[in-house]
């Protein structure tokens, strides 16, 4: 049997990295929250961000450990079924890459250590200070691999020559142009999604009226946090969007399914694109939405598909739908966030169970939203891989198709036992809740915090 | 082009390398003999001893390939498609063993599930190391600076041996490292296993020193000319006297010695390696000046590694101290 081994490996990368996305969105957000228990704890001395924060973490050893290994893979792959991108570009996206090693994997891997097994041996102080290397070595990390990423969607600081990237201006390859608006827009992703984890863990938890102390400060936290930053990300969204326009045209002609550059853009609520008769199906629209929100101007125009020939298209339809399914999420998220907001203002949240028993099953639109933006981005850029530097047909490593579609079974098979047994013991500890209020005498607390100093040497005596 | 930049990064990343091995090599080398616990306290005994620090040693395998890469990416882009299949069962069975630390322990009725799979992961991510090594040295069928041959190329007999030796090398940097950081049975079982175990490397290592230079002409003449025979021949001399005191301290219950001697008996055998390679990346076509990256991109990395490096060992010999120190039976998990 014949395999296609483009598309074989395109399969395979999309289904390890779609994989892999998956655990930094969360632990991302969540060392950077379990940062913030330990710091509150450790300045108000209260128990229960101390519980919480033990709590948080187990959780997050779990999904760290899917994490990291999901993304060794990802590092080989760029070699393994992307060779000859390796080869003409990995002076500029190689660099990337390795600081990302040097500055963040090794940092979060290693203060990991301390963080999963150092609360009885080291002072509270040393504890935070961890959380707050590991919360930080995964922010670092985003940077670099997203510099890596935008670099591919907006090449620049770079000249080919014969057929090789050679870096010209480090600083215009790192921070080039749609960088900022992909680092600041996956962030904010990343806190969002588990701002909403955290929000859906808290209503489960005060509708079966357990933990309630600890239900309602994360009730409050995810509330809180997702009333601000969720129109914060509409915010940059958009000003990432205007960003794609200018560098990525056809990408944004795809996303709204616009079709004739010379007519203003409606903004499509819901449509069928039709690739082959160039024109939408069933559309029920905005008129003229998307060029008031790309142009500022209901007369504006901007690129449609048919500027570039069909070949040079992304398939619409996937990107269509998926930039819809990220909208939707997003606006759900200000809106119930700011439903919640108002019953808080109200004092009627903790009680109201037509908002609490909804929300305690939403834990999962930040992972879903996530996985449509980058399905977004990354078919969007098709038929690149490099954007008008390399086509992906071109970076194929010299691999048989059959190697690849044996191994990408095997990835569909242990993933598919990796993930659910993952999501079955995080279910589990969540279950299970946080431990019962921790012996004070036991820890050094907050309320003695640094004059434990002795606390690493009597780790040594054990 | 300056000459020396892919020589300090040939070396960086030889580092690396080392690291991995001997860092990673440990903890592999708990999860290959887990099987022989008799009881689940063992058990738990065994993998405390490795769990703060597995995803840091893992890093560097990370770093090992990121590396080449970075510094090397004609390598990489050979490399990898070469030994495709060997580093996608490596990295399979590294996602078993991986998950199956933290897995361990919210398990109840799976558990069972999760020790096999750290086990045989363990065992399966060393054997795939030393098949890939194995795989490198024998040499790849390189044209126009693109891998050129078939998916099995690296299946051969010479390359399931050095699996084998890499298995028990590894096997041995963990029971070693059981005597070190253990008491009570598994410190005593460790000690016998480590002893058989070392006869095993030696076995190999003897092996493969043979096998290349009849093999590879390159190799023997590396070795056997003059005047390269004078100044070469400590290594095999080393090679043994350490190997002897590695044996007599585990004789004499020493705790600490047996895990050194180990570290230098895989340097030895890594140092004879890249005596008979160097300076070819990809034996036998592509020297490390053929592939390296641009200087621009060399000196980039180079200048941000020199800064970041130090800084990285300082921290996780932070760690290493902190953690230092017998695990006892029963000692809990965060
Ligand atoms: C937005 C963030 C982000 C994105 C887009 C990616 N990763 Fe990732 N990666 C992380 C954020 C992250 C993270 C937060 O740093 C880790 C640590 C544990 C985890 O869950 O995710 C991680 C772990 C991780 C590791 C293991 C690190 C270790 O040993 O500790 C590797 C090798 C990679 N990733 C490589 C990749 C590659 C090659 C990617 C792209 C194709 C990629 N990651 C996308
Ligand atoms: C982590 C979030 C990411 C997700 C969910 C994601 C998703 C995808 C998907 C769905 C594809 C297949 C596109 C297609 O063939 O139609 C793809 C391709 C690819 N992506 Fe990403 N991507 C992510 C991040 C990255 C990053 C950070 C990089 C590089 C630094 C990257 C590099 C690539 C490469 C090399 C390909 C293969 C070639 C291609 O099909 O264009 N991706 N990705
Ligand atoms: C509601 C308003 C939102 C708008 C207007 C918006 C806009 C965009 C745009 C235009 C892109 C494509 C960028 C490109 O490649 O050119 C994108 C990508 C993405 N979006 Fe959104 N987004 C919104 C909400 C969200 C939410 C709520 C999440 C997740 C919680 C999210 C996660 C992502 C991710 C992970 C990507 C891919 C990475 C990137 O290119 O930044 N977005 N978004």
């Amino acid at each position: 049997m014949d395999f296609d081994p483009l598309l074989l490996a395109r399969i395979q990368f999309a289904f390890t990295v779609t994989f892999h996305i998956i655990f930094p969105s969360f632990t991302i957000g969540l060392s950077a929250y379990i940062a913030t228990l330990e710091v509150m704890w450790i300045r108000t001395g209260t128990a229960h961000y101390h519980t919480l924060a033990r709590f948080w973490t187990k959780i997050f050893a779990v999904s760290f450990a899917m994490g990291v290994v999901s993304g060794i893979v990802l590092s080989y792959q760029f070699g393994t079924n992307w060779s000859r991108f390796s080869e003409a570009v990995g002076n500029v996206v190689g660099p990337l890459i390795g600081y990302e090693v040097l500055t963040a994997f090794f940092l979060e891997a290693t203060f990991l250590g301390i963080m999963l097994f150092g609360w009885n041996r080291v002072p509270a102080w040393l504890h935070v200070f961890s959380s707050l290397m590991v919360a930080f070595g995964t922010a670092m990390s985003a940077f670099w691999i997203l510099s890596a990423n935008s670099w591919m969607q907006t090449p620049a600081g770079f000249e080919m020559r014969a057929g090789i990237a050679h870096p010209t201006d480090w600083i215009a390859a790192i921070f080039n142009p749609s960088f900022p608006y992909r680092f600041a827009h996956m962030l904010t992703a990343a806190y969002l999604t588990t701002s909403f984890v955290v929000l859906a863990v808290g209503c489960r938890y005060l509708i079966a009226g357990k933990y309630p102390d600890e239900a309602r400060t994360m009730l409050r936290m995810g509330v809180g946090f997702a009333a601000i930053v969720a129109p914060l990300q509409l915010v940059i969204g958009d000003l990432h969007g205007l960003n794609t326009l200018q560098h990525q045209p056809v990408k944004i002609a795809a996303m709204e399914a616009h079709w004739d550059g010379d007519q203003p853009g409606d903004f499509h609520i819901f449509a069928w694109p039709d690739e082959n008769a160039e024109t939408n199906r069933f559309a029920i629209s905005i008129p003229r939405g998307a060029s008031i929100v790309l142009r500022h101007d209901p007369d504006g125009l901007f690129p449609g598909l048919k500027s570039v020939p069909a070949s040079e298209r992304p398939p619409v339809p996937l990107v269509f739908f998926a930039f819809r399914i990220m909208l939707a999420i997003g606006f759900f998220m200000i809106a119930s966030a700011w439903v919640g907001v108002w019953l808080w203002w109200k004092r009627r949240i903790f009680e109201t169970r037509w908002y609490t028993w909804p929300m305690s099953h939403t834990w999962w639109i930040g992972f879903v939203a996530v996985i449509a933006g980058w399905i977004v981005t990354e078919s969007g850029r098709q038929p690149w891989i490099v954007q008008g530097v390399m086509r992906t047909a071109d970076a194929l490593s010299p691999v048989p198709g059959g190697s690849v579609a044996t191994t990408l079974a095997l990835f569909v098979v242990v993933y598919g036992i990796v993930f659910s047994m993952g999501i079955y013991y995080i279910n589990r500890l969540i279950h299970k809740g946080p431990p019962a209020a921790v012996d004070e005498a036991e820890y050094p607390t907050a309320s003695r915090p640094l004059s434990e100093g002795g606390a690493g040497m009597r780790a040594r005596s054990t | 082009m300056e000459w020396y930049l892919p020589v300090i990064w040939a070396a960086l990343i030889g580092t690396a390398v080392a690291m991995y091995v001997i860092l990673d090599g440990f903890d592999l080398g708990v999860g290959i003999l887990f099987p022989t616990a008799r009881a689940e306290r063992e058990r738990d005994q065994m993998m405390n001893s490795v769990a703060p620090f597995w995803d840091g040693n893992e890093t560097w395998l990370v770093l090992g390939g990121g590396g080449l890469l970075v510094a090397f990416p004609q390598a990489y882009a050979v490399i990898m498609p070469a030994l495709y299949l060997p580093v996608i069962f490596m990295l399979l069975a590294l996602i078993f063993r991986g998950v199956a630390f933290e897995f361990r322990w919210p398990a109840r009725t799976s558990k069972k599930y999760w020790n096999f799979a750290f086990a045989a992961g363990s065992l399966l991510a060393a054997f795939f190391q030393g098949v890939i090594l194995g795989g490198l040295v024998q040499g790849i069928n390189v044209q126009n600076g693109q891998f050129a041959g078939g998916p099995f190329d690296w299946l051969t007999p010479f390359a399931i041996l050095v699996g084998l030796g890499v298995t028990a090398g590894y096997a041995l940097l963990g029971a070693t490292w059981l005597i070190l950081r253990t008491e009570g049975a598994v410190a005593e079982r460790a000690r016998g296993q480590a002893k058989m175990l070392l006869l095993a490397v030696l076995a190999a290592m003897a092996i493969v020193s043979l096998w290349t230079p009849l093999e590879v002409e390159r190799i023997a003449a590396r070795w056997f000319s003059t005047p390269n025979i004078y100044y070469l021949w400590p290594v095999p001399l080393l090679t043994a006297v350490v190997a002897y005191f590695l044996w007599k301290w585990l004789n004499e219950g020493r705790e600490v010695p047996p895990f050194l001697a180990t570290i230098a008996l895989f340097l030895l055998g890594y140092l004879g390696l890249v005596i008979s390679n160097f300076p070819y990346l990809v034996p036998p076509t592509l020297t490390v000046w053929q592939t390296a990256a641009a200087p621009a991109s060399q000196i980039f990395m180079l200048i941000g590694t020199v800064f970041l490096l130090p800084i990285i060992l300082g921290y996780i010999a932070f760690v290493y101290w902190l953690f230092w120190g017998k695990v006892r039976e029963g000692e809990g998990y965060h």
